[in-house]
């Protein structure tokens, strides 16, 4: 299963085989049993975040510290030259002078795949707006193999906004490698767009769409919950008669397979409720802090420390 | 008067020689003509449109007298057309036929229709991968990955 990452770009989970996917998940959990704070002595990451992040930004620079390397960067891009016009190609070609690896997140989709015409050294995506957030969908992948002890055959939930969510579009994609039974729970005007139903359908996937958390909630491995934002409607009305339908709270998970874990890619803005932090079922906190294993794992490897 | 033959004959009259495209889906023939550029040379352009058709239902005709276009040229028409046929004239006998061909990637003709997409962020030219499959040429954006059919996008002149 030898694979070599040293020098890719990781700009869509898509781009990545399955022999590649399940490589950075055994790094990651490597790294998770044994730090390695010296892997990346005198490597330098440029953290390029042209839009608001908490979780990505922090897991990015903090991963590349414990492995012993450096970070530049920024988090607001009214900081750099960005402000003064300078075109995102010239940007990262320039940075790509001063770092090794430069981890991004930028509002406009494609950016990313832009940035990595403009330089030689790896770009990790971090999310170019709606499009792909790889890295995410990566330290998904490896929690649910470490919360499940498997990755194949299983059944998965996918909740909320999934017309727009990308990380949820990235998952499904994924999940193919591994045949797993998908469940999409939206409602009907934000339900998984056909173009992923179609590559599912070539791919033999199974799935099918539900109005209610309770009408899958029994039959999952998996139930992946996803904020539903208010202004995707164009009636409030809507909004406020659906909102509560996917809000999941602890007595909805009575029933539940004992080895069901709920995921989600957090922020949560009330979609789960606090009850369900205490049960056996929420695993979101430790997906989290996966993201911290995964991203080490992708660094080590673009910079061809480990294969 | 004159009889339906004749009549057909002076609605798309014959060339002396240049290329005649034939079989595009009717409603197409002014788009292919801007991007060809077929107005900026000073030779004659005749386009019909809408002519009955066994295949299509009906169909547009582009007569482009004293100039043979290239098989890219005649590739970058495949998009807008991928039922056209080239018909290259010399002496009013037909030379040379052949169908269009649709390219694996179309280079700088497009103009993506995500407005959130990069290339309409950023003066860059714009890449579009094709998936034909067979009744209709698919597109899809190299930035922003989103596939658009042909009807969906606008192309740079």
């Amino acid at each position: 299963m030898a694979t070599n990452l040293t020098g890719r770009d990781i700009i869509s989970i898509k781009e990545l085989s399955k022999n590649e996917i399940l490589s950075v998940l055994k790094n990651a959990k490597q790294l998770k049993k044994e730090p390695q704070p010296q892997l990346l002595k005198n490597k330098v990451m440029a953290s390029c975040f042209f839009e608001p992040s908490t979780r990505t930004r922090l897991s990015f620079e903090s991963a590349m510290q414990h492995l012993g390397g450096s970070v530049v960067g920024f988090a607001d891009p009214g900081v750099t030259s960005t402000k003064k016009g300078e075109t995102l190609f010239d940007s990262i070609k320039i940075i790509g002078q001063y770092a090794d690896v430069i981890a991004m997140r930028h509002p406009i989709e494609g950016a990313a795949r832009r940035a990595s015409e403009a330089t030689d050294k790896p770009i990790l995506n971090g999310g170019d707006g709606a499009n792909q957030h790889p890295t995410q969908t990566l330290l998904d992948l490896f929690t649910i193999q470490e919360c499940q002890k498997k990755l194949e055959g299983l059944d998965v939930a996918l909740v909320g906004d999934l017309k727009y969510g990308r990380t949820t579009h990235s998952l499904a994609q994924a999940l193919v490698h591994f045949g797993a039974r998908l469940y999409f729970v939206a409602p009907d005007s934000l339900q998984m767009p056909n173009y992923i139903c179609e590559e599912l359908k070539e791919r033999k996937i199974k799935f099918s769409f539900h109005q209610k958390i309770e009408e899958v909630v029994n039959k999952v491995d998996i139930l992946y919950m996803t904020r539903i934002q208010g202004e995707r409607f164009a009636d409030q009305m809507e909004y406020e008669k659906i909102k509560n339908i996917f809000i999941l709270k602890g007595k909805k998970l009575l029933k539940a397979r004992p080895n069901l874990r709920v995921l989600h890619p957090l922020p949560r803005v009330g979609e789960i409720d606090t009850d369900v932090d205490k049960t056996k079922h929420a695993y979101y906190f430790e997906q989290a802090e996966n993201g911290l294993y995964a991203r080490q794992a992708l660094l080590a490897m673009v910079l061809g420390k480990m294969n | 008067m004159k009889n339906e033959k004749e009549i057909r004959a002076f609605k798309v009259f014959a060339i002396k020689k240049g290329t005649v495209i034939d079989h595009i889906p009717a409603g197409q023939a002014l788009k292919i003509i801007q991007v060809l550029k077929l107005f900026n040379n000073e030779k004659i352009v005749t386009t019909g449109q809408n002519f009955p058709s066994k295949t299509l239902g009906k169909k547009d005709i582009i007569k482009v007298e004293d100039r043979e276009l290239t098989p890219e040229e005649a590739n970058r028409v495949a998009i807008l057309a991928p039922t056209a046929t080239i018909n290259i004239i010399r002496n009013f006998e037909l030379a040379k036929k052949f169908h269009v061909t649709i390219p694996d990637m179309v280079e700088k003709l497009i103009i993506c229709p995500n407005p959130k997409c990069i290339t309409n962020n950023e003066l860059m030219s714009t890449i579009f991968y094709t998936k034909n499959n067979n009744t209709e040429v698919k597109l899809q954006c190299r930035y922003c990955e989103k596939t658009f059919s042909q009807n969906d996008i606008q192309y740079r002149v």
